[in-house]
């Protein structure tokens, strides 16, 4: 199975070395060459471009994938990748990452899989307070 | 009968838009809506371009990311405006203002700016047919200039699937000297104007090609080829 991750930053990297771990055959997109260093000893593809650019995505072998991660640091350039990988390159199994929670769930109703960091962050926070042993003023007793 | 057009028309033209980008463009497009008597807000990112425009238009300008939709929701986009016109300087920022306004909020008419040529296809396969690029626009006024080029693009009509080309007569070409109706046009295709002497005029079936006529056609894209055959050669 083929996978192409499209932003080798701290997240894109580890998603990266992980499914090559499962045994993917994965190719890394990153503007900055300097993402590669990342990967460590890494003996899957990377393509050195622009995750809009039609040429970088047709050379990392989008047409191909069975998956693709989005994980570039805008949340827009993110979502409109995604939705070029699906609507232009017909890969089954899209995910995009988006920080800001109500574009992520905008997306995700238009079918687009996003998964919102700040969301996730956001309900554990509020849950490990939650599951301390201190209450709120007022509700103990 | 003599008409009122202030009356008439102020009915019909008024109209509230969100101004997404306050650069050269948004701010142009922003000063000219509001000397025509519509409704605007502009929402420009940057807090010292902001501060200018503020200055100098006053309360409809608002500080703000507009891909954020609660910005986009204190714009007044749940009115929803006539309009969204999203130009800031940044294309995918353009398509997800686009995308926002008219498929979350119903927003009947989107117009994006396209700032690189490259990204055209993607604002094409994600729905955004009403585009604008200064680029691709300039080169067209270049080609039109230069002579070699027989078949110029003039005008892409996205959403009816339409385009208009001008085509350049040598004197060897195979419509020179025919009448309008006896040349063999391809299906899908049909002269609309000359130029000639530098007069411009309508074609009629009679009308008689002569070289040097520089002839508008409008026509299905595809067809520009057969179309370049039947009239340049």
């Amino acid at each position: 199975m083929k996978a192409v991750i499209i932003g080798c930053g701290r997240v894109g990297s580890s998603v990266a070395k992980q499914l090559a771990g499962d045994g993917w055959d994965v190719t890394c997109i990153d503007d900055d060459e300097n993402a590669l260093s990342r990967l460590g000893e890494w003996r899957g593809g990377f393509v050195i471009g622009h995750g809009m650019d039609l040429e970088v995505l047709d050379r990392a072998g989008v047409a191909t994938a069975d998956a693709a991660v989005v994980a570039t640091d805008g949340d827009n350039t993110n979502v409109v990748i995604g939705q070029i990988l699906q609507r232009r390159y017909d890969v089954g199994c899209v995910v995009v990452r988006v920080f800001d929670p109500r574009r992520a769930e905008f997306y995700a109703e238009r079918g687009l899989r996003t998964v919102c960091p700040t969301k996730t962050a956001i309900a554990t926070l509020t849950d490990v307070v939650r599951s301390c042993d201190a209450s709120p003023v007022g509700s103990a007793g | 009968m003599r008409r009122e057009p202030g009356r008439e028309r102020g009915v019909t033209t008024d109209m509230y838009a969100i101004v997404a980008g306050g650069g050269k463009v948004g701010a142009n497009i922003t000063r000219s809506l509001v000397r025509m008597g519509h409704e605007v807000t502009l929402v420009e990112q940057r807090r010292d371009r902001f501060e200018q425009l503020e200055a100098e238009l006053g309360p409809i300008v608002l500080q703000g990311d507009a891909t954020e939709i609660h910005v986009l929701e204190r714009a007044g986009i749940a009115r929803p405006p006539e309009i969204v016109l999203a130009v800031t300087g940044d294309d995918e920022d353009n398509i997800v203002i686009s995308q926002l306004a008219k498929e979350g909020y119903g927003v009947p008419k989107a117009i994006a700016r396209v700032n690189d040529p490259r990204n055209q296809p993607h604002f094409d396969i994600l729905g955004i047919t009403q585009t604008v690029c200064a680029t691709s626009g300039l080169l067209g006024l270049v080609e039109h200039e230069v002579p070699e080029h027989d078949l110029v693009k003039l005008l892409e009509l996205r959403g009816e699937g339409l385009e208009l080309v001008e085509l350049h007569v040598p004197p060897d070409a195979p419509a020179a000297g025919k009448r309008v109706a006896g040349i063999a046009l391809p299906e899908g295709a049909k002269l609309v104007s000359l130029m000639r002497n530098g007069v411009g005029e309508i074609v009629r079936d009679d009308t008689v090609i002569r070289p040097g006529d520089q002839v508008v056609a409008i026509l299905k894209p595809g067809v520009e080829d057969r179309l370049r055959r039947a009239v340049v050669g």
